[in-house]
Formats: structure tokens, C-alpha cells, sequence
């Protein structure tokens, strides 16, 4: 299993998702509102569940009753956020290099030249944040969780913001890093046929 | 400045010290304040956000009055400094740069604290994920974030601190060579018979200092913002 998950969430009257997910990508579906986010949040160790267990890529992450709660920096994992969030100060070159310095040598799995070969993102290396497309902005986005040198990942509606031309686009770069990466995702979204294309399985969230 | 006398260049050298410390000495504490008032939530909050901007509204001789009571030679403050420290205020430059800091404080307060509230939180959740610890994270995302606001808020502090007269003169007096920083110098000059050349030459450096120092700042707030139209000014 990469993902285990048993949580109540402190949102609303208390979010309950209980979840295993095989290898693969797993997408979370529901409507706006659901706390899609909060599971993602809680598994990066953003939001602190009331109590539950969470275990991702084999690691426990959090466990309220053996009192394990890992710090964000601990857990190992890309998280890639719905609205992006490059750091605005550094060039698309300093955000991509942001996770893979502070990532143990022996753990790295990816070169920044293997990132931006994968993304096609070489040419936007120097550029600030601020001047990139929203596809631009999104496949750094990726290519920073990936150099992160993260156990599995978490998206959270990468494509929301996108036209479909890029959203076709980031989608098969999502399918290669299910495929080629073998890279565990957990995946929030609340469209039916993304969800359907990309997901090997689906659980639902409220509704 | 080839026009100035000796004496005049020991005030304007004097005055620059005088503000020089008290920014240096109240750039921690005002960052350490900002902080927390834009951070955290805790009781009796407000109240210190009230002590905080109280000298901008409290008439600076009271400010002056209450330094004297605090640090005066047999004031709770003073006695530990001059104890613990061996450094003492009454009469002399260093209680300048006091009274010119706690004057300064609100406005470098302010300016900071709006510039770390308005530093987005996600990118310091997203810098975490990314395996940066609190303070990795502070130092390369919120830092970096919050400096134009930094700069303004040194900025601010420097060109009050310079003109810094009220309490000044209530706290350490007018002492030349002391404590006679430049508008202290220029209310003396006003007192004198003939010296209207003093004050001019003494009110114009007054009046290009403060218009240097907010051009700097606003050029270092610009290339820190990298573009994205961060102000000073």
C-alpha cells in the first residue's frame, strides 16, 4: 500500500477519511468544500489531525496514539499546490534547487538537467516567477516537488488553473511520472473525467 | 560641505551617530515586536501594541520625563545598566540614541509588522514540504519577503530619530558636543543674535539627510522587491 490513511480533521464539524491506496496514482473526488485539501494538507503535515494514522510511501507520518507527528520538512514529500506557490523572490532556477539542496545527497533521484528535460521547462531557468504562463508556473511547480527528492507526491488540482491545450499537456507529464517516476500520488480533484483518465483508484470525499 | 565650521561638522557627526545607534540598537527589537504582533495571538496583546505606539501620541517631553524617571540615575532601568553594563544615559549621547530610539520604535514597528503580515504563509508551508525547517524558513522565504518592509521601517525610524527633539532635550539636556544633536543645535542658533546663517546651513543638511535616506531606502526596497513593485516611498 503507498498510502494508509485514518484521520479526523479539524475543519467544519471534523472531516472522518479513511482510505488505502495500492501503488499508482489515487484521487481524491469530491465537491468543493469536502476537505480534499485538508487530507493533502494533513498527509504533508500542514494540518494536524484531531487523531488518526496516517502512513505514506511505508513510513508512518502520524500516529495520535503513538504519538508520532512528523515535522513537514520530515515527510519526504512534493507537494504540489493548487495555486502553485514559487517563491516570488527566486528565479524559476533558485525555486527548483530550493528542495533538492536541503534533499540528503544519497536520497536525490533527479538532477535539475533531468527535470527540465522531463518538464521542458530549460529555457525558463532564469525568468522570475511573475513572467511565467500558468502552464509555465505549474510544470516548475512539479519540477520543484520532483527535485525535492520526495517518497510520493501530492497534487491538489494541478490543472485547475490551466486552458485545455496546457491542461493536456500537464496531464502527460503526470501520466510519465506515474508511469516512468513509479512515483505514489495522492491526487485531489473535483473533475469527472480527469479523475477517470489519470486515477488507478478513486475514493470519495463528502457528497 | 566646505561650508560648514568645525563645530557645525561635529553636530551633523554627532546627530548621525546619535541616530546611526539608536537604529542599529532598535532594528532588533522592532523586528522582534513586528513579529510578534503580526504572528501571534495572545491576552494582553493589544495593550502592548498600545505601549508600543504610545511615544507617537504622548507629547515627546512626557516621553523625555518617563526616560528620566526609567533611566535616570536612580531609576529601576538606569541602576541596571550602570550595574550590569557599566553604561549610563543621563547627560550623554548614548541617552540620545535612547530617547531617538523609543521615538523611532512605533514608526519602524509599523512599517515592519505590515510587511510580515502581508508575507503569503503558504510559501512558508510550501518551503517546509520542501524540507526547510522553521528557520531555514524564515530566513530564505519570510525575511527576504518582508524586507522592503524592513528597509522602510529603518528608513522611517532614521529620518525621526534625526529629528528627534522633545524628548532628547527633556531626557539628556542640550549639551554641546554631547547631546546637542542637529535640531537641538538649530533651536539654540534660533536663540542667538546673528546666527540665522547657522541655522540655514544646519536646516538645509537637516532636509538633505531625510531626502537621502528615503532615496536609498526606496532604491535598496526596489531591487530587494525584484520587480514585483515593492515601495518605500
Amino acid at each position: 500500500m503507498s498510502f494508509e490513511i485514518a484521520v479526523t480533521l479539524p475543519r467544519g464539524e471534523g472531516i472522518r477519511v479513511a482510505f488505502a491506496a495500492p501503488a499508482g496514482l489515487t484521487a481524491l473526488f469530491g465537491p468543493s468544500g469536502a476537505g480534499k485539501t485538508s487530507v493533502l494538507d494533513a498527509v504533508a503535515g500542514l494540518l494536524r489531525p484531531t487523531q488518526g494514522r496516517i502512513v505514506a510511501g511505508g513510513e508512518v507520518l502520524f500516529d495520535s496514539e503513538a504519538g508520532i507527528d512528523l515535522k513537514p520538512e520530515r515527510r519526504a514529500c512534493g507537494y504540489v499546490f493548487q495555486d502553485n506557490r514559487l517563491f516570488p523572490h527566486r528565479r524559476v532556477l533558485g525555486n527548483l534547487l530550493y528542495g533538492l539542496r536541503l534533499a540528503p545527497p544519497e536520497r536525490r533521484w533527479m538532477t535539475v538537467d533531468e527535470a527540465a528535460g522531463f518538464l521542458g521547462i530549460g529555457h525558463l531557468l532564469q525568468r522570475m516567477p511573475a513572467t511565467l504562463s500558468g502552464g509555465e508556473a505549474q510544470r516548475v511547480a512539479i519540477g520543484r516537488a520532483l527535485l525535492s527528492a520526495p517518497a510520493f507526491l501530492l497534487m491538489d488540482e494541478p490543472l485547475s488553473s490551466l486552458d485545455a491545450p496546457r491542461r493536456e499537456e500537464i496531464m502527460r507529464v503526470i501520466e510519465r511520472i506515474r508511469d516512468e517516476l513509479r512515483l505514489p500520488i495522492l491526487y485531489v480533484s473535483h473533475d469527472r473525467a480527469e479523475v477517470a483518465r489519470l486515477a488507478g483508484r478513486i475514493v470519495e470525499i463528502g457528497g | 560641505m566646505g561650508g560648514l565650521s568645525p563645530d557645525e561638522l561635529e553636530i551633523v557627526a554627532l546627530s548621525l551617530k546619535v541616530s546611526g545607534v539608536a537604529i542599529a540598537g532598535a532594528l532588533p527589537v522592532a523586528f522582534a515586536l513586528a513579529w510578534v504582533l503580526a504572528r501571534l495571538r495572545f491576552p494582553g496583546k493589544i495593550l502592548l501594541d498600545a505601549l508600543i505606539h504610545l511615544p507617537l501620541v504622548v507629547p515627546p517631553v512626557v516621553t523625555g520625563w518617563l526616560l528620566l524617571i526609567a533611566f535616570g540615575t536612580n531609576g529601576p532601568a538606569g541602576r541596571w545598566f550602570a550595574e550590569v553594563l557599566s553604561l549610563t544615559f543621563m547627560f550623554r549621547w548614548t541617552g540620545a540614541a535612547l530617547a531617538a530610539a523609543i521615538m523611532a520604535l512605533p514608526l519602524m514597528v509599523r512599517a515592519m509588522r505590515l510587511s510580515i503580515e502581508a508575507v503569503d504563509r503558504r510559501l512558508e508551508g510550501a518551503a517546509r514540504t520542501l524540507g526547510a525547517g522553521p528557520w531555514r524558513t524564515f530566513a530564505t522565504v519570510t525575511l527576504p519577503l518582508a524586507l522592503p518592509g524592513v528597509l522602510a521601517g529603518l528608513v522611517l525610524g532614521f529620518a525621526r530619530s534625526i529629528g528627534e527633539f522633545g524628548a532628547t532635550i527633556t531626557f539628556v539636556s542640550n549639551i554641546p558636543g554631547e547631546t546637542r544633536t542637529l535640531p537641538l543645535a538649530i533651536y539654540s542658533a534660533l536663540q542667538m543674535p546673528g546666527a540665522e546663517g547657522v541655522v540655514t546651513r544646519l536646516a538645509v543638511i537637516s532636509v538633505l539627510l531625510s531626502l537621502v535616506a528615503l532615496i536609498a531606502s526606496e532604491t535598496l526596497a526596489r531591487r530587494a522587491g525584484h520587480g514585483r513593485g515593492a515601495h518605500v516611498l
